[in-house]
């Protein structure tokens, strides 16, 4: 088949870097659960949150900015994730990115502000399970403890030796988002498997 | 592994963080009427005190915004954290030219 | 059989066989290699490091100084102590003559880390220990307990069985608390900073072969506490002697606990030597244990409830006298006493075992590493913490968050010990701001300490001050084979501080690092000063405390995952299609394709990159080149700001080109290049080498924040979010407009140094018009979950042409034979834009960017910097190395030679007939056509000086 023969409305498949790893977290013990959460749009927005343009950013995201360091929000089918004082990072789903994009990008017209589009840039995993904190706690500094790092959490950091941003998803502290650098996310789901060798449950 | 507390994430492992040299050097105005000494000067020369100084760091692996510490540089005890813009705290006043 | 018929925490019903030095014996659970070796009779253990001696156990902890082992199965290990061996079904091993030998192949054990967050973290478990994580565990705060025993109790575990079912019933309640963490077999071994603390975990080393394989045999824990409550006890110190090292000379303690904890009566005529109240425990003890036992005590005036005990178990006592020297050769036989302090020789006293009590230093080795101030007590003969500090309670002492409670802390008696433990928990508690109760004491007895200790750190003896005596048996460092005379020998050359004194005579170096020998050298030092030693002082405790293993460090950095491998989309691809790959950076990128020959084989280097080189350049072949840096712009004066970062020009640039551009640092040094594309009026996309990806966002991030707030930009990366396909050569115009058919890729409609938006089956793609070969060549930018899928359908489209995937090394030998410079390999951080013959890309025009000033300096002025330039060998067939030096001359003889530069690229190349090379040359611009010479493999190789282009130096290939 060349190129010629291709018609553009049959698009090609996506393809995860993580694509043909599931086996392998599946095979990780009933402890801890590890999916990916493939093609999920993915923007990272700049804008003053005092500025004119959060109220009409709001409107867009259906919620205000989280604007507390180190937390997230949830907002529909959104997830507003704290990267920086005027930085955030929303996950939208699969397919949503552009009419977002157009939308955010409108919100804030020609004042201070971007979005770009980073969907391929970060592959995203879920972690759950009673031995999720303790497999983190392998490679990551942080402090997990549902009374330290509550449900909305997001913290950037380093889990292994790679940089990762954790989103806590519930009230334990059990049920985690993962974002990771593409180019890194064999090594981190390696890790991750690795690390899964040997749990307890507890911790 | 030292602690470094970032003005916006909080206190966070020392790895977590560049270092970019001393705080508070403001560029030169009118830099092409600079003789070159004046220009090496601001080029090459920097502060290294023992006690208080005040310096850059970057929150690499977190929220990558730059920011000023007093660190003392006999005991690496950060004494102060603050953002740019910020003025500098009374405690490295006596670090900074 | 020394192995009493009862008694001891060990389990009898279960005998555990093992092999030392070639002989079987057998043990039980609960034993250490050390304990089980006594049981059977074994007193020598080793032999030492310099002299050959025969050494024996000299103590029951991790303060061992003589019986070195390596464990030979399940996997060969140097360098233990048998007394820190917990013995295991199968166990093999021999004793060491100081040195061990490392394993020939890898440890198959796994180490890992785990890290851990507490309130209070509490170090020992021993009677402060408990009471202090109870305390806190009483109080609801997360507590960490680390204890390096295989069970609680730390000094109750010598006696017999003292507060054993309190010690049971503290630990019950701690590990049925919720958020009281207690590990045992755990080692803290260093105190880092802001309660950091390191410890390592035997976790399955006393199981042997039974270990499970998926669990970690060791583990390091990455402790961060609030509040540090040190309760690590102390080490008991011996006196120093001549022969003192012979085998059966041993802690008194040491001796009480192989009593007590393992049922052995370690010898049946014993002596011992104390100078405090502290060892007569032990005497009596073992007399009532069965043994003949005699006391020497250089004081007088003893104790008169111990004086009474030792009457009541028959135990002879010498006041007034000390050992000077022992006698035997495998074992000890007996001892010389003489008067104290007279000093008259007046007995031999035959034994089997030489107990030896000097006094007890308190472990302050994590005190001290976390910043505390420690001062002598003359009353212990120790340094002790200082207390008043802040963060220090009433019967401890301490520096902000870390206090010392119990023995550490110079508490003397057990009712001390567990009301300290307790009063410190309290105290650290009200730091974090938690009201607290101390636990109650559970009900002890008196202690019986009731005169004071001498302190004596080596026996008095006729000694030649100079310190010249090499037949010194009075060893200081048992492990060092250093004596009395070898800390004279050092004062005697004129030292003064304890630390030259460690480093001329050995003394604490070893494994042990001196646990019982660094007081006692500094006390002999100070003695021979003449200084008191409250002022002569110790030597730094550094971390770690005990050994640990590289491995156990490296944790599961190894193998696979030793250090993040990165790759691209289209990795797969590579794989699939036989590419060799080079690391660059973290990154793995395809270095060629081999194919295979006619024979069979695989085609060699200079085969593969000629044939991918031919292709680039008479007819069409791609690459992966995803992992250049990618970094967004954006904000309504991203113009302005790319202006001030590069030197040239960005704002005026319109949007769909493309501009190369060149970042300086202040100092007008290249940073980086890259191509600037942009993307709209307010949106442009940089590339970065990919090395310097990090480094540039992390600078360009610098300067928007801290220089230029009021800019109105934001970066971001997107690196990966992006696939990026150079597709090279004469024939790339027809792959192109194959794959993407709406697209006009005439010249005209698509020049050079401009992009496009197009489709590429059905996918959105920003094709660029850049070359870095000189060739017609189109830069193919999709986000990159379909870079697989566009890569294949250009490999596919490009059938019909012979497209060609290429590596690194076609990629270089191109950019080469067109003399453009690869930033980090051409260029060092001291070059700049002109000396690449680069200044058309420095703007005149602009009033100021980064680095302007510097090009001005009188230095970077100078007729005589080097410049990038070619280097054609004479014989072309001579490949100069990388980094080779250029010289103005072939005659090497007269030293030194005037060295002009470094060959910086060197290559074979198809096009140009042979082997070419860039060189940063002295005034090179000024040499072309001259005769230099570069020196390699201890020759000179005579090469032209060329103009750094040597290809297609018009310019006529880029459109095609």
């Amino acid at each position: 088949m060349t190129a010629e023969h291709v018609s553009p409305s049959k698009l090609p498949m996506p393809l995860s870097p993580l694509d043909g790893w599931q086996a392998a977290f599946d095979a990780l013990p009933d402890v801890v659960a590890v999916s990916e959460i493939t093609f999920t749009a993915q923007l990272n927005l700049r804008v003053d949150p005092s500025g004119a343009a959060a109220g009409a950013v709001a409107k867009v995201l259906g919620s205000a900015l989280p604007v507390q360091p180190c937390t997230s929000t949830r907002s529909g089918d959104f997830l507003l994730l704290w990267l920086g004082p005027d930085e955030w990072l929303i996950l939208a789903p699969e397919g949503a990115g552009l009419e977002l994009e157009t939308a955010l990008r409108e919100a804030i017209g020609d004042g201070p502000g971007a979005v770009t589009d980073v969907s391929a840039q970060r592959s995203t995993l879920a972690l759950s399970g009673p031995a999720s904190r303790e497999l983190l706690a392998k490679g990551c500094s942080i402090d997990l403890h549902p009374k330290v790092s509550p449900t909305g959490t997001c913290v950037q950091t380093l889990v292994a030796q790679t940089g990762i941003i954790i989103v806590v998803r519930d009230e334990t502290a059990s049920d985690f988002l993962l974002l990771v650098r593409a180019s890194f996310a064999q090594y981190f789901a390696a890790w991750l498997i690795d690390a899964g060798v040997e749990l307890t449950g507890g911790c | 592994m030292q602690l470094i507390s970032c003005p916006w994430c909080g206190p966070r492992e020392e790895a977590e963080y560049h270092y970019g040299g001393q705080a508070h050097v403001a560029y030169p105005h009118e830099v092409g009427a600079l003789s070159d000494a004046d220009w090496a000067h601001y080029l090459f020369f920097r502060d290294n005190p023992r006690g208080p100084f005040a310096e850059r760091w970057v929150h690499a692996a977190g929220c990558r915004r730059w920011f000023n510490a007093v660190r003392d540089t006999g005991t690496h005890e950060i004494l102060a954290v603050y953002r740019i813009g910020e003025p500098q705290p009374e405690l490295g006043r006596q670090a900074s030219r | 059989m020394t192995r009493l018929p009862t008694g001891g925490l060990i389990d009898r019903t279960t005998v555990l066989s093992f092999t030392f030095d070639g002989r079987p014996y057998a043990g039980h659970p609960g034993d250490t290699l050390a304990s089980a070796l006594l049981a059977n009779g074994v007193h020598r253990v080793a032999t030492s490091v310099n002299r050959g001696r025969p050494r024996g156990i000299m103590a029951a902890g991790v303060e061992e100084a003589s019986a070195l082992v390596q464990l030979e199965a399940p996997f060969p290990e140097p360098m233990l102590s048998a007394t820190t061996i917990e013995l295991y079904e199968g166990l093999v091993a021999r004793g060491l003559p100081g040195r061990g030998t490392l394993a020939d192949r890898p440890d198959p054990g796994r180490y890992d880390a785990m890290h851990v967050h507490c309130d209070v973290l509490v170090v020992g478990a021993g009677p402060a220990g408990l009471m202090a994580a109870l305390t806190a565990a009483r109080a609801g705060s997360r507590v960490a307990l680390v204890d390096d025993q295989p069970m609680v109790g730390g000094s109750l575990l010598g006696t017999r069985g003292e507060l054993s079912d309190w010690s049971a019933s503290v630990l019950a309640e701690l590990t049925s608390t919720p958020e009281v963490l207690v590990l045992s077999r755990t080692t803290a071994f260093g105190y880092y900073d802001d309660g950091f603390v390191l410890a390592l975990q035997k976790r399955t080393d006393h199981l042997g072969a039974a270990a499970p394989d998926n669990a970690a045999r060791q583990r390091i824990w990455r402790i961060r506490a609030k509040q540090v409550i040190l309760a690590t006890g102390a080490h008991e110190r011996p006196v120093v002697f001549a022969d003192n090292d012979r085998p059966g000379v041993m802690l008194a303690q040491a001796g009480r606990t192989y009593l007590n904890r393992y049922g052995v009566l370690a010898g049946n005529r014993i002596v011992v030597f104390t100078t405090n109240d502290s060892a007569y425990v032990a005497a009596v003890e073992l007399a009532e244990a069965g043994a003949e036992v005699t006391v020497v005590d250089p004081r007088t005036d003893l104790a008169p409830f111990w004086a009474a005990e030792c009457a009541r178990v028959g135990i002879a006592v010498r006041p007034g006298h000390l050992v000077t020297g022992t006698t035997g050769e495998e074992r000890v036989t007996g001892v010389h006493l003489a008067a104290y302090p007279s000093g008259g020789a007046s007995a031999t006293v035959h034994c089997d075992l030489l107990l030896v009590s000097g006094g007890w230093n308190p472990t302050v080795h994590l005190f001290s590493q976390a910043g505390g101030k420690l001062e002598y007590d003359a009353e212990l003969g120790a340094f002790l913490p200082v207390a008043g500090l802040p963060g220090a309670g009433v019967l401890g002492a301490g520096v902000l968050g870390v206090r010392v409670s119990g023995a550490a802390a110079g508490a003397v008696s057990l009712a001390d010990c567990l009301a300290g433990g307790a009063a410190e928990a309290v105290a650290a508690l009200s730091d974090l701001g938690v009201a607290a109760r101390p636990v109650a004491s559970p009900p002890v007895g008196t202690d019986r300490v009731e005169t004071a200790g001498l302190v004596l750190w080596a026996a008095p003896v006729e000694i030649s001050l100079d310190g010249s005596d090499l037949s010194d048996t009075r060893f200081v460092d048992l492990q060092r084979d250093a004596t009395v005379s070898d800390v004279l020998r050092a004062t005697g050359a004129g030292l003064r501080s304890v630390e030259h004194v460690k480093r001329y005579t050995t003394i604490g170096t070893a494994h042990d690092q001196g646990k019982t020998s660094g007081l006692i050298a500094s006390g002999i030092t100070a003695d021979a000063l003449g200084v008191d030693i409250a002022d002569l002082g110790t030597t730094t405790f550094r971390p770690p405390y005990t050994s640990v293993s590289f491995a156990a460090l490296a944790g599961r950095d190894r193998g696979a995952i030793f250090d993040p491998v990165r790759v691209t989309a289209i990795h797969p691809w590579h794989i699939e299609h036989g590419a060799q790959f080079e690391d660059v950076g973290q990154w793995k990128r395809p270095l060629c394709y081999p194919r295979r020959t006619a024979s069979g084989g695989l085609e060699d280097l200079p085969a593969v990159v000629a044939r991918e080189t031919r292709a680039a350049r008479t007819g069409v072949a791609m690459m992966d080149g995803s992992t250049l840096g990618k970094i967004n712009v954006q904000g309504v004066d991203a113009g302005e700001f790319l202006d001030r970062i590069y030197t040239n020009i960005i704002s005026t640039l319109k949007p769909g080109f493309v501009r190369y551009a060149v970042m300086c640092g202040m100092d007008g040094m290249i940073l980086d290049d890259g191509t600037v594309m942009r993307v709209a009026d307010t949106e442009f996309v940089l590339t970065t080498t990919t090395g310097n990806a990090a480094k540039v966002l992390d600078w360009l991030e610098e300067l928007a924040q801290t220089e230029w707030p009021d800019l109105r930009v934001h970066l971001t990366s997107v690196t990966e979010q992006w696939a990026t396909i150079p597709v090279v050569g004469p024939l790339s115009r027809q792959v192109i407009a194959a794959v993407a058919p709406a697209l006009d890729v005439s010249n005209e409609a698509f020049g050079f140094m401009t992009w496009r938006s197009a489709k590429i089956v059905g996918i959105e793609a920003r094709i660029c018009r850049i070359s870095f070969s000189g060739e017609l060549a189109y830069e193919v930018n999709v986000p990159s979950w379909y870079g697989i899928a566009v890569w294949q359908a250009l490999f596919d489209a490009g059938q019909p042409y012979g497209i060609t995937p290429y590596g690194t090394e076609t990629m270089h030998v191109l950019r080469a034979e067109k003399g453009y410079p690869i930033i980090g390999q051409d260029t060092d951080g001291t070059v700049t834009p002109q000396d690449l013959g680069m200044s058309w890309v420095v703007s005149k025009k602009k009033l100021d960017f980064v680095g302007k000033r510097s090009f001005s300096r009188t230095e970077n002025q100078r007729p005589d910097r080097k410049h990038l330039v070619g280097l054609l060998p004479v014989d072309r067939s001579v490949l100069l190395d990388e980094g080779a030096q250029v010289l103005a001359d072939d005659d090497v003889s007269q030293l030194p030679v005037a060295m002009l530069g470094h060959v910086t690229s060197s290559y074979r190349s198809v096009a140009l007939g042979g082997t070419f090379g860039l060189a940063l040359v002295r005034s090179g611009r000024d040499r072309i056509g001259e005769r230099l010479f570069a020196w390699q493999d201890g020759e000179v190789v005579p090469v032209t000086v060329t103009g750094p282009v040597l290809y297609d130096q018009e310019g006529a290939r880029r459109d095609g």
